[in-house]
């Protein structure tokens, strides 16, 4: 049976701490974490099918044209080459993430260096390789071709409704304090460490594909959209991916490569990007530049707020980077302006990179707040206490559960933040030493999603939905969830994910995995609670499960004989209701940081780092912890090195591989120390739970460079902040 | 990858005869193989070098010659290099990764290709990878280049630390011809300047095959190598410098400065060691020390900024060097 849950308000029930197995929040381990350190976790790529042969992309050498004429011959004589496909099925871009439609196909006609226009299979995939080097393709390049968003012949539209309160413009002049600065971004790139990759079956009916990818309910209607079969035919299978980052929200370039080349070959095929691909055909996180303007009373009260972005993306996507996702609701300020424009060019499609929005939006602002704070002369964390609005500045409605005060009251303490901001005062030696604060934001994200629960008549427990784990702890959090529910250890429950034939799951994005398909998950054990209570003869809440026994009143039974040889099968369905619009509901943190400037170099190094966040329920403490260290990792990178550059003349990517695009390495990230508040959202599921993957990096540069700042007396206003921007504005030594 | 032939020597000799026939050389193979991936090279036939008898790090006199095979690991963890050329474990060790650093030698290092980012691609213009067809990194993203001795033909720069070390020591590089006659090259002539010919990163001529890397007796004093780059591992400086000085009374006895990330090789300017041999140590003497380094010093954009970042890490260095850490 299915169970419907519409969530119109907030859940005060608070279920699972009502429950009894205590495995719920716990710091465990993944299940799946021996098979992934061990190998016999299977990827996309690793299945040993008879008979498969290798495609590699052939991409684009020109930014903007068509292509003008393959030269098949140039290749078919090579050794083991077998076909040239270039189909009008095949993708030209990713789907953006939840598209359910087909991208962008026409891979005749070039819209960005790097686009795939043709795909060359082999027997082998060095052969495949080799071919893909030497196919001879014709192009005809348009000469108008515009790859850089400052470009003055750049088309700008608007994105998205503009908020427009009162007059900003005017605060602006009358404030006691206000900061008018623009901040810069450049592209990111998330590189996840499995390429994306896919094996395509046909079996002249049917297609299977083994691939990797995070929202397989929307990736099935995308694979057959582009291929032009019913989604019915389409199986896909991502049980482990390497990581997304939100470059496999939608199918990537190879999927319906392969799938194209497998219909028309007879026969299994791998496409499996080169890292250089994946720089150069799948995503990018757009450049931003923003305008900050934030106008204060002579108290260091907001009246004034103001966030405006031009982002980019390729013509015909419907994607622009929500830089001011956060700036809606963060602060008050009556007085408000926020836009986003959208510039349109010939790069690689931009799109979901984890956190779109606030993971660029959030470090420029807290970045401008900091500005505001020292123009005050008041303490950075005072400011952001003095405001916390009471209700959401233009939609007039509460909140839900915000613990952004405490994070700031307690990070603070735990850093032993000093509250003296006179900058350039602390010498180590050659390095200049500071600290610097933000916090931490981001939206509460729910997505409609179902999961099937079994409770065998064994006693042991079966989770299954298409929903992904992309390295993330979903196979943990869902076992911990049924087995705090039905009262089973977590090794009795087995979780089975990424299969398109199991229930359409939520899928893998914008943090609402596990609070959206943990809540489906919820919602199956609840119906599966209630057939328990009928037999036993009490209410549902009468009932305590725990450890393979069920409790009502004084009768203890274990739950094979309550079952005596009958499973239960129930799918949970979940669905966010009128909650979304009744609350704003957001994940909150602060980050402190400490740094060391070279007075010489202009290096930058952080020495401490500390992150306290309030989610909802940590449904595990362990995994949290690692999605929130990620997230500060990337907030490294994104500070202080993170740079997918393009060249300016034609928009080929310049350092497309991880030797020279620079994440941080494990010198540059220093003892990470994560707090984890506990707190319960009865608005945000039924869980009490909200998401976690991307808050970690929403602010997290900022607080670097704030500590840049406090340490050098160098702002630097240009992410990423590199050696020679603090370099040009450092005394001599 | 393209198919090629794979032989393996079994002596020098054979090693010799099969590289004069054409063959590349490889031992640890960190950066031939990427550069084959990518059919930035395609050589025909490969010579594995690995057993031959070229490893040890042997006494040679008052000096040491270490073998052309020596992993860069194994020379930087030597007790003899760290104790009497601290430099060049210092300089090996700013270099690559644990992993990289096992697999490649001390020959290979020495041979390394440039990282410029348009030698990587292939779909653009490179006068390095495909003589003739131009140099896409002047006018185009050029953050890493070089600043001193570029032409208008190239200005990558060579990427190593570990040949920047050597220049300051002064080493020399053993040679055997393709005739089989032994030759010495300093290591401070042994890459060259672009000129109209960059596609030839340094003199060996075909056939030669590096054997040795002999240093000279220690020079005592205090060695430094500063690497400077943003990210604090696995990345190639921005600018570099090698860093032997040694005092005598307060005043400089000697100096040998050697710098990388600035030029097609790693430059070493002998007027700088002879300003500094018998100074007085000074910022007024680093600055004069960095007018010289600099003198034709030539931005092309985006790393202009290379040019004051040497001025300031020269001063760093030659503060730390002469006792005035900060």
């Amino acid at each position: 049976m299915t169970r419907l849950l519409t969530m119109d308000a907030p859940d005060e029930r608070n279920r699972l701490d009502a429950m009894a197995q205590g495995v719920i929040g716990k710091p465990l381990d993944r299940p799946d974490g021996p098979a992934k350190t061990t190998g016999t976790a299977k990827y996309a790529a690793e299945y040993n099918i008879p008979g498969c042969v290798e495609g590699v992309l052939v991409t684009a050498a020109i930014s903007k044209g068509r292509v003008a004429s393959i030269d098949d011959s140039s290749v078919m004589s090579m050794p083991g080459v077998i076909a040239v496909i270039a189909d009008e099925r095949m993708t030209a871009r990713s789907a953006q993430g939840g598209a359910g439609k087909s991208p962008v196909r026409q891979i005749d006609r070039v819209e960005y260096w790097g686009q795939p226009v043709a795909l060359v299979v082999a027997e082998s995939f060095e052969q495949a390789r080799d071919a893909a080097k030497h196919l001879r393709i014709e192009y005809q390049a348009d000469e108008d071709a515009i790859v850089d968003q400052h470009d003055a012949d750049a088309p700008v539209e608007p994105y998205g409704d503009p908020v427009v309160q009162g007059d900003l413009g005017h605060v602006m002049k009358q404030a006691a304090f206000a900061v008018d600065v623009t901040y810069t971004t450049e592209c990111h790139n998330s590189a996840p460490m499995e390429p994306h990759a896919s094996i395509a079956e046909w079996d002249g009916d049917k297609l299977t594909v083994h691939t990797s990818l995070q929202m397989i309910k929307y990736n099935v209607k995308e694979m057959a959209d582009a291929l032009g079969l019913s989604t019915e035919k389409v199986r896909l299978l991502s049980p482990y991916v390497g990581g997304g980052f939100g470059s496999k929200l939608g199918v990537s370039v190879e999927g319906a490569a392969a799938a194209v080349a497998a219909i028309k070959l007879k026969r299994p095929v791998r496409v499996v990007l080169l890292r250089q691909q994946v720089f150069q055909c799948v995503m990018r996180r757009s450049e931003t530049t923003q305008r900050l303007r934030l106008a204060a009373d002579k108290d260091g009260r907001l009246i004034g707020f103001g966030h405006e972005a031009k982002v980019s993306n390729l013509p015909d996507e419907d994607f622009a980077e929500p830089v001011t996702q956060a700036s809606e609701f963060l602060y008050p300020g009556k007085n408000r302006t926020l836009r986003v424009d959208l510039a349109r060019i010939h790069l690689v499609t931009a799109g979901s990179v984890r956190a779109p929005g606030e993971a660029v939006g959030m470090q420029c602002l807290e970045s401008a707040m900091d500005e505001l704070a020292n123009q005050i002369g008041i303490d950075p964390v005072e400011l952001r206490l003095r405001n916390i609005p009471e209700r959401h500045p233009s939609k007039d409605i509460p909140y839900s559960s915000r613990k952004l005060a405490e994070c700031l009251r307690d990070g603070a303490k735990r850093f032993g933040w000093s509250a003296d901001r006179k900058p350039a005062q602390l010498r180590d030696g050659e390095w200049w030493i500071g600290t610097g604060m933000a916090t931490a934001c981001r939206v509460h994200n729910l997505n409609e999603a179902q999961a099937r629960v079994t409770l065998r008549a064994d006693g042991t427990a079966e989770v299954a939905s298409d929903m992904t784990d992309i390295g993330t702890g979903t196979y943990a959090v869902l076992s911990q969830i049924a087995g705090e529910m039905l009262g089973l250890d977590i090794k009795d429950v087995s979780v089975k994910l990424g299969d398109s034939n199991f229930p359409p799951g939520a899928g893998s994005g914008g943090s609402w995995g596990a609070p959206s398909t943990g809540s489906a998950v919820f919602v199956a054990c609840e119906a599966i609670r209630a057939e328990l209570a009928k037999r036993l003869g009490c209410t549902e809440t009468e009932l305590t499960l725990r450890d393979g026994f069920a409790t009502a009143g004084n009768r203890r039974v274990a739950l094979t004989d309550v079952l005596s040889g009958d499973h239960f099968e129930e799918v949970g369905h979940f669905k966010a209701g009128k909650i979304t619009d009744a609350f704003s509901a957001a994940m909150y943190g602060a980050f402190f940081a400490e740094v060391g400037v070279n007075a010489y170099t202009g290096e930058v190094r952080v020495r401490r780092f500390q992150g306290t966040f309030g989610f909802g329920r940590p449904l595990n403490a362990k995994t949290a912890t690692s999605q929130c260290m990620g997230g500060m990792v990337w907030g490294i990178g994104s500070a202080l090195t993170e740079d997918l550059v393009f060249d300016k003349r034609n928009g080929h990517i310049v350092n497309p591989d991880l030797a020279e695009y620079h994440l941080p390495v494990n010198l540059d990230v220093p003892k990470l120390d994560v707090v984890l508040l506990d707190e319960r959202d009865p608005a945000a599921s039924p869980l009490q739970a909200k998401g976690v993957g991307e808050l970690g990096i929403c602010g997290a540069a900022g607080a670097i460079c704030n500590a840049i700042y406090h340490a050098s007396g160098v702002r630097v206003r240009s992410y990423p902040i590199t050696p020679d921007k603090v370099l040009a504005e450092l005394p001599e030594p | 990858m393209r198919p090629f032939l794979y032989s393996r020597a079994d002596g020098l000799d054979h090693a010799v005869q099969l590289a004069r026939e054409g063959a590349r050389p490889i031992a640890g193979g960190t950066n031939l193989l990427d550069l084959m991936k990518l059919q930035i090279e395609a050589p025909e036939r490969l010579v594995d070098i690995n057993r031959l008898p070229l490893g040890g790090i042997e006494p040679d006199g008052e000096g040491v010659r270490i073998g052309a095979l020596v992993s860069n690991s194994a020379c930087a963890a030597d007790e003899r290099i760290r104790r009497d050329y601290p430099v060049l474990s210092r300089a090996i060790l700013a270099g690559a990764t644990f992993q990289l650093r096992n697999k490649a030698t001390t020959a290979g290092n020495l041979c390394q290709r440039t990282r410029c980012y348009y030698f990587y691609n292939i779909d653009t213009p490179c006068n390095k990878r495909r003589p003739g067809s131009g140099c896409s990194a002047i006018g185009g993203f050029n953050r890493i280049h070089a600043i001193l001795g570029t032409s208008d033909a190239c200005i990558a720069t060579y990427p190593g630390d570990m040949a920047v070390a050597l220049a300051a020591l002064n080493a020399q590089v053993e040679i055997t011809t393709a005739q089989g006659r032994k030759r010495h090259v300093p290591v401070r002539g042994f890459h060259r300047l672009p000129g109209d010919t960059p596609e030839k990163d340094n003199v060996l001529e075909p056939g030669d095959m590096i054997t040795a890397v002999a240093l000279p007796p220690p020079a005592g004093g205090r060695q430094i190598y500063r690497k400077v780059r943003e990210r604090s591992s696995y990345a190639f400086a921005l600018v570099s410098i090698a860093a032997v000085v040694r005092m005598e009374g307060g005043k400089i006895a000697a100096a040998s400065l050697a710098f990388g990330g600035l030029a097609h090789k790693p430059w070493h300017d002998p007027r700088i060691d002879e300003l500094l041999a018998g100074a007085m140590p000074s910022d007024a003497l680093a600055d004069k020390a960095a007018d010289l380094l600099l003198e034709g010093a030539q931005g092309y954009g985006d790393n202009d900024f290379k040019i004051p970042l040497a001025r300031r890490a020269l001063k760093a260095v030659l503060r730390e060097a002469t006792g005035d850490a900060a």
